[in-house]
């Protein structure tokens, strides 16, 4: 069976007049329907830049290597007019910043039905039944349908976003940021509203934030960028919590527990800046700010392994660090980086306060 | 629902509803059409406002109407066989009098009839010229931008030729153009029309062109192209509503210039023979050597109409900027 989403070593480079810049280096995804991948990593990462290559939304400067196999078939390889046909109605996309995104001058219910008329997915006859159906999915009055967006708080808008992002049936949810502008109460049921419409429709959910506590709380598997590459990827909660990669640690950590006084008192960041992916470091990119890294880091540079591997090799946890696993040289800090913090003895629902 | 248009700038929607429903008594809240279009009214009611603080917008236009209402009326107060030269009521070059309000020309015509009757060609090839330069202008300008933001290297291709024609109409003397090309082409209102029409365009290319690309850059037309929106849907969807305000504002501003540049070629000669108009009229009084004769009713009532009719305006188009870009209202 093929699966819904297959990245396959996704390399994206910027040409710029100083030079190329290599945006994503060799990301591998894998995504099946009614599973929700979490993408997360901090600013320049190359998360947001992953997202809109699966569209080739990128412009023209943008150099794509590698395949996005969308329900196995190949969207780089694409002509224009098939390429048009897939998006939206094969994967669509919820943008971040719902202000934005929404035209001010045209009707909410007329932004919904757009992509249906684009696509001529809905008879135009049956489009208003189509969009009220679709506004009660999300939890607005059908009523709302004759607003223009200036007339909506910005969760209303985001709920709309993702009616828009439901109009033509799509088998993947990409959110990009969807949250990221939105308060605490309001990302809980957006989140959670998006929870069930993966679940009831059995589509696929992408989602992309650098807010790993909503990764966590939303998404079955995570997978964390560091400069254009993943870094480690499994299990939301293992990830989250028991994070194998010394990045992965250091973000984590960098998001206080509720109930564990320990990381409040002592909150911690991670020094210095991501490096310029115009010009990286040899070996592990992540060697400059690394706590634990050591000479080998600087001629190495990791390519994903297993974490806790079974008896055949297999894990469902990879992380990219000479010190994880069975890839763990003799000389090793112990069991698992230093930088680790102690798994959490907090209440696993967590979210930001 | 007068409550709220105290207000100046109230959103309107939260503002509007309490004391309305508190002056209509114990009525059911109101349906949502019935609130959409108190909505609108009330949008309507705003603009109007706005508008209404710019004295100078309000006199032109009033001198617009009435001058509107003259055109309109023309065949009403003046009889068209007295305009003929076989048909000419007066003796020449009557001084202004009871009879004759502006005085006569040399043929013995009344120079008042004239210059209602001219109102017509003037005012007519004004808005066809305007109508003509800004659909040309909005088209050239709004592909160039959409190409130059969104399209691939061909696009941005065609986008810079099409903007270097456009440049090369900029540099060409309007006057000149329109002479020649009014020259060349069977004389008539048309033709008139399309010399206008095909030299004052550049300058709407070039604001829509800016326009459009200000929207372009809005993530919504990001979104449109995430969703499968060709080029076609994107200009028409998006572009093109966010950039009329600017248009609107444009055409008011472009009839001035556009029934100016018609006395200009009517005055050279190049204008319709057959039709009475402004310039045609100064032209006749040049001819007949009015100016050095001092039979000033010949040549200052024609004058006074055009300088009048571009200055309403103008003024209406800056009073229309005003309101949509309220950036330039802080500023005044």
């Amino acid at each position: 069976m093929t699966s819904l989403l297959d990245v396959r070593e996704l390399r994206v480079t910027y040409r710029t007049g100083g030079g190329d810049v290599p945006a994503v280096r060799g990301v591998d995804l894998a995504l099946d329907p009614g599973d929700t991948l979490g993408l997360a990593g901090e600013s320049g990462s190359g998360k947001s830049t992953v997202a809109l290559a699966l569209l080739r939304l990128l412009p023209a400067t943008a150099d794509i290597t590698g395949a996005v196999l969308l329900e196995g078939e190949d969207v780089l390889g694409m002509r224009w007019g098939r390429l048009r046909a897939v998006r939206w109605a094969g994967a669509s996309i919820v943008f971040q910043g719902a202000m934005h995104s929404l035209n001010p001058v045209r009707r909410i219910g007329d932004q919904i039905a757009e992509p249906m008329t684009v696509h001529g997915t809905v008879p135009a006859k049956d489009v208003p039944v189509r969009v009220e159906a679709l506004l009660e999915q999300v939890g607005l009055p059908p009523s709302r349908a004759r607003d223009y967006p200036h007339q909506l708080s910005g969760g209303q808008r985001q709920r709309v976003m993702i009616a828009m992002a439901l109009a033509c049936g799509p088998r993947l949810i990409v959110a990009d940021e969807a949250t990221t502008a939105l308060d605490v109460m309001i990302q809980a049921q957006i989140l959670a509203l998006l929870r069930r419409l993966v679940a009831e429709h059995d589509i696929g959910m992408l989602m992309i934030s650098h807010d790993l506590s909503v990764l966590a709380a939303t998404c079955d598997r995570v997978a964390i960028m560091y400069a254009g590459r993943i870094v480690e990827q499994g299990p939301a909660r293992e990830v989250v919590h028991e994070p194998a990669h010394p990045y992965a640690g250091a973000l984590s950590a960098a998001f206080p527990r509720i109930g564990d006084p320990a990381s409040r008192l002592a909150p911690r960041g991670l020094p210095g800046d991501p490096p310029d992916p115009a010009d990286p470091p040899t070996g592990c990119v992540f060697r400059p700010r690394c706590a634990v890294a050591e000479d080998v880091c600087s001629t190495v540079d990791p390519p994903l392994w297993p974490v806790d591997p079974d008896e055949r090799g297999n894990s469902v946890r990879q992380a990219a660090c000479v010190h994880v696993g069975h890839a763990r040289p003799s000389a090793g800090p112990g069991d698992g980086p230093a930088s680790v913090p102690p798994p959490a003895t907090a209440p696993t629902e967590e979210r930001r306060p | 629902m007068s409550a709220p248009a105290g207000i100046p700038g109230a959103r309107g929607t939260e503002g509007g509803e309490h004391p309305d429903r508190r002056a209509g008594g114990p009525a059911a809240p109101p349906t949502p059409r019935a609130l959409a279009r108190r909505r609108r009214n009330e949008a309507l009611r705003r603009f109007a406002r706005e508008y209404a603080r710019n004295r100078a917008g309000l006199f032109g236009l009033a001198a617009l109407l009435v001058i509107g209402a003259l055109a309109l009326a023309a065949p009403l107060l003046v009889d068209r066989a007295e305009l003929t030269v076989t048909g000419a009521p007066g003796a020449a070059y009557q001084p202004p009098s009871a009879e004759y309000p502006l005085g006569t020309d040399n043929f013995g015509r009344s120079i008042l009839d004239l210059v209602i009757w001219g109102s017509r060609v003037s005012l007519t090839v004004g808005f066809l010229a305007t109508g003509v330069s800004v659909v040309l202008g909005t088209l050239v300008g709004m592909t160039a931008g959409h190409f130059s933001a969104s399209g691939g290297t061909a696009g941005r291709i065609m986008s810079s030729v099409l903007m270097r024609v456009t440049d090369w109409f900029l540099v060409l003397p309007t006057l000149v153009l329109a002479v020649a090309l009014a020259a060349v082409l069977p004389r008539g209102t048309g033709t008139i029309v399309l010399a206008i029409g095909l030299t004052v365009w550049p300058a709407t290319a070039r604001l829509v062109r800016a326009q459009t690309l200000a929207v372009e850059a809005r993530p919504y037309v990001e979104r449109a192209r995430a969703l499968g929106g060709g080029h076609a849907h994107v200009m028409a969807w998006h572009v093109l509503p966010n950039v009329m305000p600017v248009v609107l504002a444009q055409t008011t501003l472009l009839v001035a210039t556009s029934i100016i540049a018609e006395s200009t070629l009517a005055f050279l000669g190049v204008g319709d023979p057959t039709q009475i108009s402004w310039g045609g009229i100064l032209e006749a009084a040049r001819n007949a050597g009015a100016i050095s004769s001092g039979i000033w009713w010949y040549m200052v009532p024609p004058g006074l109409a055009i300088a009048v009719v571009a200055l309403s305006f103008t003024l209406c188009g800056r009073a229309l900027e005003s309101v949509i870009n309220p950036r330039l209202r802080e500023q005044r």
